[in-house]
């Protein structure tokens, strides 16, 4: 019997998932409207704050998990909604859906590390 | 007090009929009466010739699941006065090749179960024992899962099993877990290679009708689930430490 190289992918999605679940609705609401609307204060998002948090060791991983969880969970999602709305894709869009995450992945560890 | 309903089978005869067609009997019920006792009325008084499997009547031995309305049900535990006025459609379990009538052939859910070992793979008992003894917290670690009876209402329900047939499926994992997770047993590592492969755990994406529809409230998608998490553990363990002996 063949083992699957499934656990990879599902573990990335499952981490995914989890620190979406966590912390994906506060950013949404932090980042997008409580300080543009003003709720919070808006020198909570002052660019040398962000630059500053972009800097550092900790807030380049923080970035990054984000980024890459969020996308890996999300393309797995949706590879495998298609699927059980009976569109049956084949390998290359597979290849496709977890290549776009790992593009992904790579251009944030790069642009994070060009901050 | 007498009613009647209008009870619709599907019949099929797959020497004789080129296809599948539904046939209607009116049928008079009590209050206290089971769609099977519907069918039992029908072969009786109606149609010696309508065929179906059942035993027990009372929702142990696994025998009588159908799809009735198009929902997987058992046919001893389900009222024909819940569909009154209305019809009630009573068809094989989906997903399985029809033998005849209302019976479907089971044998590839059989083949699957042999293949999870569902039996205790003895463990050695402790050094001056000779038993392995248990406490109830570890037999509650499987009890849940124990209950399943094969009544493959599970597979009728699961929409992954109708696509891949390959699939071992909700049931067939279930009793894999319960075994692998049952304190006196040392078969795990016989079993991980069917939950590990694609066709294994990998085949399921948590729909989770299967739960829903357990007539034992089994809760398959639960066992199936916690063995994603084992199978990633074991995967990684195994390319962490590719030459290890497995252990149970």
């Amino acid at each position: 019997m063949k083992r699957s190289n499934k656990p990879i992918f599902w573990a990335l999605f499952g981490a995914g998932g989890m620190l979406s679940a966590l912390v994906g609705p506060m950013l949404i609401f932090i980042t997008g409207l409580a300080v543009p609307l003003g709720w919070l204060d808006r020198e909570t998002m002052r660019y040398e704050r962000v630059l500053a948090f972009a800097q550092s060791g900790a807030g380049k991983l923080a970035i990054v998990a984000v980024i890459s969880l969020f996308l890996f969970h999300g393309c797995h999602r949706m590879y495998h909604c298609l699927h059980d709305f009976g569109i049956h894709v084949g390998r290359g869009l597979k290849a496709a859906f977890h290549g776009f995450a790992a593009a992904g992945t790579v251009a944030a560890i790069v642009l994070v590390l060009a901050v | 007090m007498t009613r009647t309903i209008r009870i619709e089978c599907l019949r099929y005869h797959p020497e004789t009929d080129a296809e599948p067609r539904l046939q209607a009997y009116e049928v008079p019920f009590t209050d206290d009466m089971s769609v099977l006792q519907g069918l039992q009325y029908i072969k009786d008084h109606l149609d010696g010739s309508l065929t179906f499997r059942w035993s027990c009547r009372m929702a142990i031995c696994g025998s009588c699941g159908q799809m009735v309305n198009g929902v997987p049900r058992l046919g001893c535990e389900t009222f024909l006065r819940e569909f009154w006025p209305g019809t009630v459609r009573v068809e094989p379990l989906e997903h399985f090749p029809i033998v005849r009538d209302l019976a479907i052939d089971q044998s590839d859910f059989l083949a699957k179960l042999e293949s999870v070992k569902p039996y205790l793979v003895q463990k050695a008992p402790p050094a001056g024992e000779n038993t392995n003894l248990q406490a109830p917290e570890e037999m509650q670690a499987y009890y849940r899962y124990s209950k399943c009876i094969n009544y493959l209402l599970c597979y009728a329900a699961c929409p992954q099993y109708g696509l891949n047939p390959a699939f071992t499926g909700p049931a067939a994992l279930t009793l894999l877990h319960r075994y692998n997770a049952d304190s006196r047993d040392a078969g795990r590592a016989q079993r991980m290679p069917v939950v590990n492969q694609e066709d294994g755990v990998w085949g399921c994406t948590l729909v989770g009708y299967c739960s829903e529809v357990c007539p034992k409230d089994v809760d398959p998608a639960r066992a199936v689930n916690q063995n994603k998490v084992n199978s990633t553990l074991d995967y990684f363990k195994h390319f962490l430490f590719p030459r290890a002996k497995e252990k149970s």
